[in-house]
């Protein structure tokens, strides 16, 4: 019944438009406590934690701790503790060049030769993980000891040294972290795979390119975002494990996790575990940086 | 003697399905992270305001006269730590029916550090852990609940049955003298377990510490992951008692157990006994209980043995802590479990040493008991004892950084 039939945008009020402009927030407003109570105030506190000491006197009276810039402590868990940080690293990249190498062609034969059991396939993949961490891992534990499954028979038929073992080295932890982040590598990479263009390859198979140059040329450089975002979740939660490294380890192969486990459980000494975490997630900070100036890809948020 | 070859473990399954303690404690170190952050998030929290405890180190005087029974017992132990018959535990049963205390009881201790942590925060902050009697080894946990006066002092004159019947190896012990706060649950020993067949390389059974650094093992000895207990024995090792052991000998003890490290296969958490029975490790240190329990479940071959050198005697305690709700009917259930004919019905489930060597004919009795009451890890003769050592007593914070300095570097290799 309006005489006037422009916009309905132009006969808002003032107090329409505040609302509008505030949306924005308020839609955000979930994110951002999310990331208030689960990161911002647990990080702050670990900072802090991390920068206090306390008198050490020969008793058990519990001395409170006090904040005292206490640098130190960075300095001591950095001194004692640098090697396991480093192994972590090796340990976690080892893991994603291993899950990258066998989750790729996993993921593209997926994508692109599923067919209508895509998802049966994604399905199966998943599937042992439908059974708990620790039960897999501890499944591991048993195949790979010295007269599980796989070695005994191997020594048997004299193929390995009497002696020989896997469970308690380097590889045994690598393998296992490995097996656990499988999906992690796959699944941004088959999201990625998927959502590439069909008409690009085929435009690229028209104009005579050899399959490993499609693949070269537009697969692969389609797909970097998915190979980046599978790098970064299966890189950043391998540097940080510690139940793998217990239950498959041997004595040259601690993590950092389990150092930081050690001085907060056993040694009480919560500063320290504060500083030694907060060194592991500023080197992880630098390097995922670095690595994503270095690659240049700006849709990785798409696929984490 | 004539049903020797019967194996008790086959009897009792003929009447009750039995998960063995074992089998839980293997998965519970894992856990043990979860359980911790809580107790981190409180160490990060505002609890610097000197809220820890009271001011006298002496210990603190507690009104047992003013105590009533409330009939109510919140009971905190280890998994697979009391006897139990088709979900039920009879002799909890039978302290309802004898004193109307009804017992709530489970089982949240799965380590020593990570149970610590969880009542921590509430003891520091002057409130009840919502636990009437908890079971802590002794060890540095306990002298800090100690130190900071977070245990009620037991009225001794209330436990007539542990004046009586308690093991002289549990009275008045080192780690709390006169038994001013604790009272023994269970004891054991860390030995060495062997598998026979394994160690045959040797020529003889192995028979002493020393045998873990023997070469001919390499790549399978089985260590501790505990660092009270590598360093213990690496101090047997070198000839010194852990007891009254000094900084000196404990640098010579790491030193000698990282000359070991290229023998050792790992350091252990409770799934030593795993490594041992999947033949990973050929000898490894080895709480006493455990190796009885593999025995009689699948893995009879395996031995366990007091070295030469000494086996290391540890002893889980029961304890009130400060703020218990019903402190004195803790008390009752403490000195119930001293009566012989409950300590019986106790020893013959859990198999580690009972501390009323007098519930030994009564275990004897007992359906499938014989084993048990016969086995010298069970009830250990005067001889084996004679064997047992003491851990040295940490005794506070500096001492507890000088021993985790030395030993600790060997396990986070």
């Amino acid at each position: 019944m309006s005489s006037s039939p422009g916009p309905p945008a132009r006969r808002r009020s003032s107090g329409q438009r505040l609302r509008r402009g505030l949306a924005p927030y308020g839609l955000s407003s979930g994110g951002a406590i999310w990331l208030l109570v689960f990161f911002v105030i647990p990080m702050l506190s670990m900072l802090i934690l991390s920068l206090k000491s306390q008198p050490l006197s020969n008793t058990f009276r519990i001395v409170p701790y006090t904040f005292t810039w206490h640098w130190a402590n960075y300095h001591a868990v950095w001194s004692l503790y640098h090697s396991q940080l480093w192994r972590a690293c090796y340990y976690a990249a080892a893991v994603t060049v291993g899950t990258l190498l066998v989750g790729y062609p996993v993921a593209y034969w997926i994508a692109f030769h599923g067919g209508r059991h895509k998802t049966t396939f994604l399905f199966l993949l998943l599937l042992p993980f439908f059974v708990s961490f620790v039960i897999r891992s501890l499944v591991w534990q048993f195949i790979l000891s010295d007269g599980g499954l796989v070695f005994r028979g191997l020594e048997a038929i004299h193929l390995l040294p009497h002696g020989f073992h896997v469970l308690g080295t380097s590889t045994a932890v690598i393998w296992g972290i490995s097996y656990n982040a499988l999906p992690f590598m796959v699944l941004p990479l088959y999201v990625a795979l998927e959502k590439i263009d069909r008409r690009a390859v085929e435009a690229a198979k028209d104009l005579y390119a050899r399959p490993s140059l499609v693949f070269r040329k537009v697969i692969l450089p389609l797909s970097l975002p998915g190979v980046f975002a599978g790098i970064l979740l299966t890189f950043v939660p391998a540097s940080g494990d510690y139940v793998e490294a217990t239950i498959l380890g041997g004595p040259h192969t601690t993590m950092v996790g389990q150092v930081i486990q050690f001085l907060f459980l056993q040694g009480e000494q919560y500063a320290q575990a504060a500083a030694l975490s907060n060194i592991l997630m500023a080197l992880l900070l630098a390097g995922i940086l670095l690595y994503a100036r270095a690659l240049g890809t700006r849709q990785i948020d798409e696929y984490l | 003697m004539a049903n020797e070859h019967l194996d008790p473990a086959w009897i009792r399954g003929l009447t009750e399905p039995r998960l063995s303690r074992r089998d839980m404690l293997r998965y519970a170190g894992v856990g043990a992270g979860a359980v911790g952050l809580s107790a981190f998030l409180a160490a990060c929290g505002a609890k610097t305001d000197g809220a820890a405890g009271g001011t006298s180190s002496s210990p603190a005087s507690f009104d047992w006269a003013a105590q009533q029974l409330h009939h109510k017992l919140n009971f905190a132990n280890w998994p697979y730590y009391i006897d139990t018959h088709k979900g039920t535990h009879p002799s909890l049963d039978l302290f309802q029916t004898q004193t109307g205390i009804q017992v709530n009881y489970r089982v949240p201790i799965n380590d020593n550090a990570a149970f610590y942590q969880t009542l921590r925060p509430s003891l520091q902050a002057g409130k009840s852990t919502g636990w009437d009697l908890v079971v802590i080894t002794n060890g540095v946990q306990l002298s800090e609940l100690i130190a900071n006066d977070w245990l009620i002092p037991l009225d001794l004159a209330k436990l007539p049955n542990f004046a009586k019947y308690a093991s002289p190896a549990v009275k008045d012990p080192t780690y709390d003298p006169k038994n001013v706060y604790t009272v023994a649950w269970q004891s054991g020993i860390t030995g060495l377990a062997f598998s026979p067949k394994a160690t045959a390389a040797l020529g003889r059974e192995p028979d002493s510490v020393a045998d873990l650094w023997n070469p001919v093992f390499k790549g399978h000895v089985g260590m501790m992951s505990d660092n009270t207990e590598l360093g213990s024995v690496g101090l047997l090792h070198t000839g010194v008692d852990p007891a009254t052991s000094t900084q000196t000998q404990w640098k010579a003890a790491a030193a000698s157990l990282m000359q070991q490290q290229p023998l050792v296969r790992n350091y252990y958490d409770q799934s030593y006994i795993n490594a041992l029975e999947n033949g990973d490790t050929w000898i490894t240190q080895a709480w006493s209980g455990d190796v009885f329990i593999a025995n009689q479940s699948g893995y009879p071959d395996l031995k366990f043995i007091v070295p030469k050198e000494g086996a290391m005697f540890w002893t889980d305690n029961m304890m009130i802590p400060v703020g218990a709700e019903n402190p004195l009917d803790a008390l009752t259930y403490m000195d119930f479990v001293y009566d012989p004919k409950i300590a019986a019905m106790l020893a013959n489930y859990i198999w580690y040493i009972s501390p009323v060597p007098a519930s030994k004919p009564l275990v004897a009795a007992m359906p499938g008991g014989a084993a048990v009451a016969a086995s010298s890890l069970v009830y250990p003769d005067a001889q084996m004892q004679s064997d047992f050592r003491e851990y040295y007593v940490i005794k506070g914070q500096t001492d507890l950084n000088a021993w985790n300095n030395i030993f600790e570097p060997i396990i986070q290799g």
